[in-house]
This record gives C-alpha cells, structure tokens and sequence, in this order.
C-alpha cells in the first residue's frame, strides 16, 4: 500500500488496549496493525464500541497502551506538535472567544500576540468564521462550533490530525457543507489525516483509504484503497465508483455491525 | 389562559375595550368595598383580587408596547409592583384596619429614617451613615483622622466592613482550598467528609467559641472571624465542586494543544469552575449578611442589626424597620458589585 518513495507517518503494530474494570479487564483494541503514509487521509470506521476513540487518544497520547506500539514520527521541523485532535464533542472552550480558540494552540507554544492572531485570522477566514472573531461559543450554531474546532487545530499547524467523528452530531445539510470544506482544506495542504467516522460514505469521500475494525474488541477487518480522483466535491458521491465501492465495504462491515449489536442485547 | 393564547398567536394584546373594562372593574370593586365597609375585614381579600386584575391589565397591556419600550416597561413592573404595596400599606395602616403601632406606615418609616440618618446618638456616639456631609469641614480642621473617626461612628460602615472582611478573609483562602480539594485526589479523600460535617453546622453556633478565644470578646475580631468561618465553607466546597465539574474533554484538549501546569490551571481550569465558584461567592455574600445581622442582635453596640434590635427593645418599630430596610438594601447594594464583578470577569456567561 506503502510505495517506497512514501514516508511513514504513524505505524501501530499489534497495540493491545486493556481497561481494569470492576467487573474485570475490558479488551477494548486487540492486535491492531496501522501505518500509515506522510499526506495520507486515512478513514477508520467500525461498529460502535470497538475502540475507535480508544485508538485515537492512544495515538494522541491521552490514554496509554497495556502493549505494542504505536507511534507518530517526528517531522523535519522538531517544533512542529506531532498530533492535534478534533474532538467529537468540540471541545472549544466556552470561556475563550473564537479567535482565541483558533490561536489556543499557538499561545501554548509561546507565540506573541500578534503572530498567534494574524495565523488564527487566517484560518477562520479560510473557514468562513471571520466575522464571528470576537464571539463566544455559546453565541454560535453546532457547525460553526465545528468549524472552530477544526480551524483550532489547523491553525496549530501539526505533524497529524486526529479527527474522531467531526460531523456526527451535525444535521445532513451542514455536514454535507463541512464535507466539501474539509476537502477543499485538506487538498490544498495534504496534511497527514486519521478520521473516524460512522459514515461509509463520508469515509468513502474524503479518504485515500477506508480501514475497517471488527466489533469489540476491536482489531483489523479490512482495509480499502479509495482511487477516486481528487479534487473531490459532494458530487463524487453520485458517481457509479463511489456507489460499488461503499457496497463493497458496507459488505465486509455488515456482520460486524450485527456481531456488535447482538452482544449489546 | 385560553385568552393569553390566542393573544400570542395573533401577536395582538386585548382590545381597547377589554383595558378599559379590566380598569373599570377594579375600580368598582374598591369604591364598593369601601361603601359597604368590607375593607376592615376582608383587605386581604380584596387586595388580592386587585392584584390579578392588574396582572390581567398588564398582559393585556405588554402586547400594546412598542418593542423599543419593553425594557422601560418591565422596569416599570419591578418598580411598580414594591411601590403599590406601600401605598397599600400606608392606606391600610392609615385606617388603622392594621395597627400602627406594629406596621407603622411607610411615611413614618421614611421619617424615621431621615431622623436616624441626621442625628447623632450622643449617649452612644454614632450615628446611621457617619454623617457624610460633615466630611469636607473635619477633612479641614482634623484631616483623614477626623474623617475616619466619621466613618467609626457610622453603624452602616460598622456593618458593611464586618461583612466585607469577613467575606474577604473567608472566600480568598476557600478558593484556595477549593482549588486543591478539586485537584488533588488525596486530600480531597482526607477533607472532604469533614468539611461536608463543618459545612452543615450552623456557623453562629460557634460565635461563643471564638468570644472565648479571642482577647477581646467583645471587640471586631470574632464578628468578622464568624462571617470568614461562614463564607470559607461555602466557597470552599462550591470551588471543589467547580473544579470536579469541569468536562473532561477540556482537560483533554488542553493537555493536546500543550498547554503546561500553569498555562492549563490559568486557561483551562480556572475559568472552567468560575461559574460556580461565583455562585459560591453568591451564597456566601448572602449568609455573610445574615450572619453578622444575627450577631450584632446578641453583641455589639454598633451596627444595623444592634439599631434594629435596640428599637426593638425600646419599642421604638418605625426605627426597627428602618433599620430592617438598611439591611436589605445593602443585601441589594452588595449583591449587584458581586454581579457586576461576575461580568467583568467572566464576559463570556451573558
Ligand atoms: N475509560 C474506560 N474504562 C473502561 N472501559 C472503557 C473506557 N473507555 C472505553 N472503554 C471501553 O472500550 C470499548 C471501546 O470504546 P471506544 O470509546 O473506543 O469505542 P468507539 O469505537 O469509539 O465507539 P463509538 O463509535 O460509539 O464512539 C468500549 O467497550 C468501552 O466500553
Ligand atoms: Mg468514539
């Protein structure tokens, strides 16, 4: 899947997540494998509950892992933060203002004002957000809240984007709209991308490639390449490709979705 | 109900006719009730029944008001609802339907609030307010000593500086022990039951102690000591409570966009538990007050509550409830620098 003119940007070889529990250790990931290439979009979709998130926040280092490894590579530039997430709730802080927000990042790193405001206005320019510089989150809709979220950590500019299930709580209309952004975003930088999501066809959309977890726990089931020709835009999902190859993956997905759903009965 | 419906649907307010009708009736049902002599034993009653004829007036009324003057009207409403039930009052009272003697009458309130305030008590040297006027001709002829001397006679300043420095003392090391008890698990394992214990014990119940133990039991310090104890409590486990309800997605963030010790409890912990640290802030304010009042009933010599329950003792009620006012306005006065302080700090909550 690698070539060898790629270079690696993550690699997961057999990660094993445990969690104690009153009621005994919890499996939540088994023997897990990932790699994935510098500039690639990688798409995770799996049943709910077969560790997802779990694989993510290891890969964001807020969790740690019973055994294996997992692992993003450091860049060129050593100042550069290896990894940002997007958060599935947001996540923005209600207490900062949008721009804020956007330049959170940068503050943190020790940037001075002006620096950490003229990156965040361009950012939430390229997000169409601003106007609503100086609002607070509780003054905006859920997509511009995502679209803060997403600008955040844009603006912070790291070596891999983490995304777990951006768009999930968003309308159809509104998501199908961020859809078409984050392309155009992600096209114009080709910044290394693990994105979960529920949606074959968001998968299908914006990803180079669809990796597929089995129900919980959650390991490798297989793995898709998505050769549709970018730029990309919410008309791809009407082409004959995009059909055969969601119907292909909802195909090898579908008993794990009824394996998932009949161990929670 | 059925009629404020369809006013709302059709975003129309009740016909001119039917105001007219409403002002009509209550004017009617007062006229009859004073011709057949029914105010003496039924003012309660009829009091009432005006009062939802003037709800009824002023819904009908609300639709009426242009948008631009919504803000004046509901003014008007707050400030119109207080200032009827004195006029109420001072008309009851002047019937003698209730006595004076117990419900002096609003004016003679005012009067006596007017005396309190421009005489001196020459027996006890004080005075209600500290005689600000006086203050530019001691500024003159004594200086800043004379103008305090001023402020130590005044029983307002008396109490409001207990409340304050009690408040002041409390609440900072509360914060303080707050934020340690929401971030550190072992010593929120070792405080918390005894602090949930101390929370519930009604805090003048130790005033007696602290009389033992300070020099002078009669003196300032355990008066503010009661409101600190009062309000270090309070604060302290509203502050705990702010800190453990932070989402923890924020920590998450926080941690991911590498925001260290400091940068994380000056950005991310801080302004996350501030609402309910200043909803702490709220309630201790508010049992500050309540405590000292009850304090200088018992012990002291000075202060809005000892002038309360001295007029009390010499049957003196319209200075009683003079007193009674002071108090509540400086609850109000008190309460709105704490919303105004909650704003600036937290611009963010609107
Ligand atoms: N902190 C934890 N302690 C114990 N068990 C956990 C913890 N976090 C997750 N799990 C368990 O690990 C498994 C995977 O959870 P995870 O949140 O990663 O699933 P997911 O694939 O993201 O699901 P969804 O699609 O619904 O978001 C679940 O069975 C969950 O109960
Ligand atoms: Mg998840």
């Amino acid at each position: 899947m690698i070539g060898p003119e790629m270079t690696t940007k993550i690699v997961a070889r057999r990660a094993n997540k445990i969690f104690p529990s009153v009621a005994g250790p919890v499996t939540a990931i088994r023997d897990f494998d990932l790699e994935v290439a510098e500039g690639e979009f990688v798409c995770i979709v799996g049943p709910s509950g077969c560790g997802k998130s779990t694989f993510l926040r290891i890969l964001a280092e807020l969790e740690t892992l019973t055994s294996g490894e997992v692992r993003i590579l450091p860049g060129a530039d050593p100042s550069k933060p290896l990894n940002n997430v997007v958060f599935q709730e947001y996540a923005i802080f209600p207490w900062k203002t949008v721009i804020d927000n956007v330049a959170f990042g940068l503050q943190m790193r020790g940037a001075s004002k002006k620096e950490r405001y003229a990156t965040a206005d361009e950012w939430l320019g390229r997000v169409g957000l601003r106007k609503f510089a100086h609002y607070y989150p509780s003054q905006l809709s859920g997509g511009m809240k995502q679209r803060v979220s997403i600008a955040r950590a844009l603006a912070n500019d790291p070596e891999v984007l983490l995304m777990d299930e951006p768009l999930g709580a968003l309308d159809a209309q509104t998501r199908a709209v961020l859809q078409e952004e984050l392309l155009r975003i992600w096209e114009a930088s080709r910044k290394t991308v693990v994105y979960i999501t529920h949606s074959i066809e968001e998968a299908v959309l914006l990803g180079d490639r669809v990796v597929i977890m089995t129900a919980h726990p959650g390991t490798n089931k297989a793995a898709f390449e998505v050769d549709l020709p970018r730029p990309r835009t919410i008309k791809t999902s009407s082409t004959a490709a995009f059909a055969e190859l969601s119907g292909a993956i909802w195909e090898a997905l579908q008993d794990e979705v009824r394996r998932a759903m009949a161990s929670q009965l | 109900m059925k009629r404020s419906v369809r006013v709302e649907a059709s975003g129309q307010s009740g016909s001119v006719q039917e105001l007219w009708l409403l002002v009509l009736a209550l004017i009617v049902i007062d006229v009859a009730a004073t011709i057949l002599g029914l105010w003496k034993g039924f003012w309660w009653a009829i009091l009432f029944v005006d009062f939802v004829l003037i709800v009824m007036l002023a819904e009908r009324l609300e639709g009426r008001i242009a948008l631009r003057h919504q803000e004046s009207y509901k003014r008007v409403l707050a400030l119109g609802f207080p200032l009827l039930l004195l006029v109420s009052w001072e008309l009851i009272v002047g019937a003698e339907i209730l006595s004076p003697r117990w419900f002096p009458p609003p004016s003679r309130i005012a009067t006596a609030l007017w005396d309190l305030t421009v005489t001196f008590d020459r027996f006890n040297e004080t005075s209600l307010l500290g005689r600000p006027w006086l203050i530019p001709s001691r500024l003159s002829s004594e200086g800043l000593p004379g103008v305090w001397a001023l402020f130590q006679e005044s029983h307002l300043w008396a109490t409001l500086s207990r409340v304050l420095m009690g408040f002041f003392l409390g609440a900072l090391p509360g914060v303080l022990l707050g934020m340690v008890m929401g971030l550190n698990r072992t010593v929120r394992m070792m405080l918390d039951a005894t602090m949930s214990a101390v929370y519930v014990l009604p805090k003048i119940a130790i005033f007696p102690i602290l009389m033992l133990i300070f020099p002078n039991p009669f003196g300032e310090g355990p008066k503010v000591t009661v409101v600190a104890i009062s309000a270090f409590f309070l604060v302290a486990i509203s502050t705990m409570a702010g800190v453990r309800g932070i989402d923890p997605v924020y920590l998450q963030a926080g941690r991911n966009y590498g925001a260290n010790r400091l940068q994380m409890f000056r950005h991310v912990i801080l302004p996350g538990a501030l609402p309910i640290i200043f909803s702490g802030l709220r309630l201790a304010l508010g049992t500050a007050l309540i405590v000292i009042v009850a304090v200088e009933f018992v012990r002291a010599q000075t202060g809005v509550g000892f002038l309360v329950f001295y007029h009390w003792q010499i049957l003196v009620t319209e200075k009683m409830y003079a007193g009674l006012f002071v108090v509540m306005l400086l609850g109000v006065l008190l309460t709105y620098a704490l919303q105004l302080i909650e704003r600036r700090v937290m611009p963010w909550s609107e």
